[in-house]
């Protein structure tokens, strides 16, 4: 492998500075390095493109008017392309939800965190069931509720409660409570 | 281009020895499907499989391009688009569109005759390990683009399935559900996922293209294998390719593309679900949700994990599942049997046909409405499945003691002019043969 170029440079003329590295080796990689930055830079579009964008990112709020829902009833709506569960408790059903013992949920939250205060009797979650996202049932009238009173996942069979924790079957959380404020006693922003 | 005996090819007509000298097109086709590829003579019509797949790719990807000149991938238009522009309008549209839906079904039955072949037959065994594992990925492949595929019709199975599908990435901590909204484009699916499910709809085939080549290449270097395991010798255990197999290869697809046909045109909805001609509907879920048949064995695997174990039994079902196909990659080092051939196998062959029962019962689970007694039987099968790769292959292949192999191809089919002249029944055993190993 000893070349002309490379016979020439004697030991004490080396451009290594006596660590082994010889200027080459520098061209070498420096070149290699800026052309893979520039790759991987080159990607990040290709990528972020897949990410919501800003016309779904838009829908980010809904306003629901919840007068019309009495004590026992439910409504769905949609937030940001998925269904919302909208129930007015009865004071039966937050008795059942406030009896449940925190070591028995797998997921363990009061009714009183996943509502706002002063509002328990709104429960306002995602209908998305948290193992593979199917829409429960139990939010319409004569809908199954499953044994816990709540919902029912048709799809693998999840079961929630009154306070929409997850209690049977296999998702693993209670159904979520999306960020959502009080505008006024009747009506309600999502997002 | 596998075997010195291999006839390499010369050109007859000037202008094809102009085209040869040039670029050697011709000569790659006859080394590859022509007279040029030496293949053992003793092959079985499960060896017809191959073929046929490469035929319903091609069915799939012709009848694809032609359905994607008249569908629109938007949410209002897609279900119209496929159920009243394609079904009703188009001149033949209906029979395209059948077409493709039913190709898909036939390409998942013959390919997944042609797994269980090489499962039976050891066809992941040295030295031909890639050519196994480069044919999981064109599995792998063909499960999603059938996926993605059957999301654009934009019915309700297809939103379902969507939703469903992408949740299994969510299952995941942390990067999951992040990684499940990137997927999607959305927080559910909507436009931003069924575009681009289209784009790769139409992508992946081509795709599935390039890695067959791959695989039938990996395939030519030591050539085919054959019923009984045993290498090639001489040429006297080997055909060439055309026109022999060709001759066979064709009459088969004939005979298989007649089935399709059948299929298509007198049942042509029985494998798909009724709930799909409904369009989707984010705010309901159908009552019973499952996939299309061929990915039922891999939806009970998924169900089968009812209670959380250390992991959320969410996380351990999409684990499991995705783990079911991921082994098949390490099979060539799991069977460590010399012997490649189930028939000369006494004991492989009995655990073969329990796993081919665990997997139809897996399928039946799979497709079925759960109740207590079917979830139990999916969770034994899911769990026999496991059982057969990671404890009962390698334990059979380091204890079964096999029958006597053939010495040769050729002695295993020719028994030699004395045999073949004499009457049936007034031959004697030939020492070794396969006569006395079947």
């Amino acid at each position: 492998m000893a070349t002309k170029a490379q016979s020439a440079e004697g030991p004490e003329t080396t451009d290594s500075g006596g660590d082994g590295f010889r200027r080459r080796d520098f061209l070498n990689i420096a070149p290699v390095a800026f052309a893979g930055v520039g790759t991987v830079a080159a990607l990040a579009p290709l990528l972020v493109q897949m990410a919501p964008s800003a016309d779904v990112l838009a829908l980010a709020t809904t306003e629901i008017d919840i007068s019309k829902v009495q004590p026992g009833q439910g409504i769905k709506t949609q937030w940001r392309k998925q269904p919302v569960f909208v129930r007015n408790l009865t004071p039966k059903e937050i008795a059942e939800a406030d009896a449940v013992s925190l070591g028995d949920l797998r997921d363990p939250e009061t009714l009183a965190q996943r509502t706002k205060p002063g509002h328990k009797n709104w429960l306002i979650t995602l209908g998305v069931c948290t193992h593979l996202g199917c829409v429960p049932l139990g939010i319409g009238d004569g809908e199954n509720k499953g044994p816990y009173g709540g919902y029912f996942c048709p799809c693998h069979g999840s079961m929630y409660d009154t306070a929409a924790r997850i209690r049977q079957g296999p998702a693993p959380k209670n159904l979520m409570v999306p960020d959502y404020k009080f505008l006024s006693p009747t009506t309600v922003q999502i997002g | 281009m596998s075997f010195s005996w291999a006839r390499p090819y010369e050109p007859k007509h000037p202008m094809m020895r102009w085209l040869d000298e040039r670029l050697p097109l011709p000569r790659l086709v006859y080394g590859a499907i022509g007279g040029g590829y030496p293949v053992p003579r003793n092959l079985n019509y499960f060896w017809n499989f191959g073929v046929l797949a490469g035929i319903f790719l091609t069915i799939q990807i012709v009848t694809g391009i032609v359905l994607a000149m008249h569908y629109f991938a938007t949410v209002d238009g897609a279900f119209n688009s496929v159920n009243g522009l394609i079904m009703r309008d188009v001149n033949a549209g209906w029979l395209l569109r059948y077409a493709h839906m039913n190709g898909a079904s036939f390409f998942f039955i013959v390919t997944y005759i042609h797994i269980f072949r090489g499962l039976y037959y050891g066809s992941y065994k040295a030295p031909r390990e890639l050519v196994w594992m480069l044919g999981l990925v064109i599995y792998l492949l063909m499960m999603a683009t059938a996926f993605m595929g059957y999301v654009l019709p934009w019915g309700q199975m297809s939103y379902w399935g969507a939703q469903v599908i992408t949740g299994f990435f969510s299952a995941f901590p942390i990067v999951g559900e992040p990684l499940r909204v990137w997927l999607l484009g959305g927080y559910a699916p909507d436009q931003a996922a069924l575009t681009r499910f289209f784009s790769l709809h139409y992508l992946l085939p081509f795709v599935i293209a390039g890695v067959v080549i791959l695989h039938i290449w990996a395939l030519h270097i030591p050539g085919s294998g054959n019923p009984t395991g045993v290498d090639v010798k001489s040429e006297r255990d080997t055909l060439p390719f055309h026109p022999f197999y060709t001759a066979k290869d064709g009459w088969f697809a004939a005979f298989v593309l007649l089935l399709y046909a059948v299929v298509t045109y007198y049942a042509p909805d029985y494998l798909g679900h009724p709930d799909n001609y409904i369009p989707a509907n984010p705010l309901a879920t159908p009552a019973h949700i499952v996939p299309e048949w061929y990915f039922w064995p891999f939806y009970a695997i998924l169900r089968s994990f009812t209670i959380d174990f250390i992991l959320p039994a969410k996380l351990w079902g999409v684990l499991a599942m995705f783990g079911s196909i991921l082994l098949l990659f390490f099979l060539p080092w799991l069977d460590k049997s010399p012997v490649r051939s189930g028939s000369y196998r006494p004991v492989f062959k009995r655990f073969f046909w329990l796993l081919v029962i665990d997997v139809v019962i897996l399928g039946y689970v799979g497709g079925a409405p759960l109740n207590w007694w079917r979830t139990a039987l999916g969770q034994i099968a899911s769990a026999y499945y496991f059982v057969h790769f990671l404890v009962i292959l390698p334990l059979v292949s380091a204890f079964e003691t096999p029958d006597p192999l053939p010495t040769s191809i050729s002695e295993s089919v020719l028994h030699g002019e004395a045999a073949e002249a004499a009457p049936a029944g007034q031959t004697k055993p030939r020492r070794g043969s396969v006569a006395t190993a079947s």
